[in-house]
């Protein structure tokens, strides 16, 4: 998985967006100095190596109304396994991370309507018999990291 | 804010990506048995509204060396978070930056920072020039790192069908 000095330059220009216009990959390609058939190649080979692991609009679901809410819990090392085999079978938990910390999972709840995040919240202390702190977002100063390739 | 069934119909087809071909929306529009202009101008709209927020290559930052992540938290007195929040969030190398609610007594912090780096040193490095930003206004911070990835879906909204 190797990626040269036109990879680089095509991920720091795509990652600034992307035109949405007839044939958008030859305006790109042309900025670039490439063909439109070779930025097109190339992007479908970082696919493939996972360099890019995802390439389209970026919709932001709170302005489509669903509502999202960072959630962590202080589970006991000895029920771990359990009580994530619960939390994870919820369609709601996107993502889940074990981090070092004494509340040490932490997830993301996505639901459709702001009240579901409260109902979902509540069966996973019924069912886990474990708090859930709930942290929702107050106010986003950024989002939107950009790497340098 | 709303968004009608086409509206709805194009994000459901374009939520996980677009084609790889010259011309991708044209495909987009013929899959939902749209015209493209009609396609270009609704998902132009969309951006404008900032329901896309853009459209853009995801880099997988693991393949890109950056294999070092940590979740900066920060208690910002109230007062000062508005202004001090957007100073971080401007900073390079934050990802996300939040504010949240504390949870007291068990989590005093209310600023949120996702801080991404080659090694934990240079995370810590980084952690260190938040924390001279912030100065007086700051009563204690932490750092999380994730040890374990437990589950990855992506983001997808189901959409209702009305």
């Amino acid at each position: 998985m190797t990626i040269d000095d036109i990879d680089r330059a095509i991920l720091n220009r795509l990652q600034e967006g992307f035109p949405i216009t007839t044939a958008p990959f030859a305006q790109v390609a042309k900025e670039l100095g490439l063909s439109e058939a070779d930025l097109i190649e190339r992007l479908d080979r970082m696919k493939t190596e996972r360099i890019i692991t995802r390439f389209g609009p970026f919709y932001d679901a709170a302005e489509m109304g669903g509502a999202f809410c960072l959630c962590a819990m202080e589970v006991p090392e000895d029920e771990f396994e359990a009580v994530l085999t619960k939390v994870n079978s919820f369609p709601e938990v996107a993502h889940n991370y074990e981090r070092s910390h004494r509340l040490n999972m932490w997830f993301v709840l996505a639901t459709e309507t702001e009240e579901s995040i409260e109902e979902v919240a509540a069966s996973l202390e019924r069912e886990t018999g474990q708090r859930v702190l709930r942290f929702p977002k107050l106010r986003e100063f950024f989002i939107g990291f950009r790497v340098a390739a | 804010m709303t968004i009608d069934s086409t509206d709805r119909a194009i994000i459901a087809a374009t939520q996980a990506g677009l084609p790889l071909i010259a011309q991708p929306y044209a495909q987009v529009a013929q899959e939902l048995g749209l015209d493209e202009p009609e396609v270009l101008k609704r998902m132009n709209a969309m951006q404008d509204r900032g329901i896309i927020r853009r459209v853009a290559v995801a880099p997988n930052h693991y393949a890109l060396g950056l294999t070092s992540n940590g979740m900066s938290v920060w208690d910002v007195e109230d007062d000062c978070i508005g202004e001090l929040g957007a100073q971080v969030g401007a900073l390079s190398f934050v990802s996300h930056c939040y504010e949240r609610p504390r949870a007291l007594p068990d989590w005093p912090y209310n600023l949120f920072a996702m801080i991404h780096g080659t090694s934990r040193d240079e995370v810590e490095e980084k952690r260190g020039q938040i924390a001279a930003l912030l100065g007086g206004a700051c009563r204690g911070s932490e750092i999380l790192y994730s040890t374990r990835i437990l589950k990855k879906t992506g983001l997808r909204l189901r959409l209702r069908e009305n």
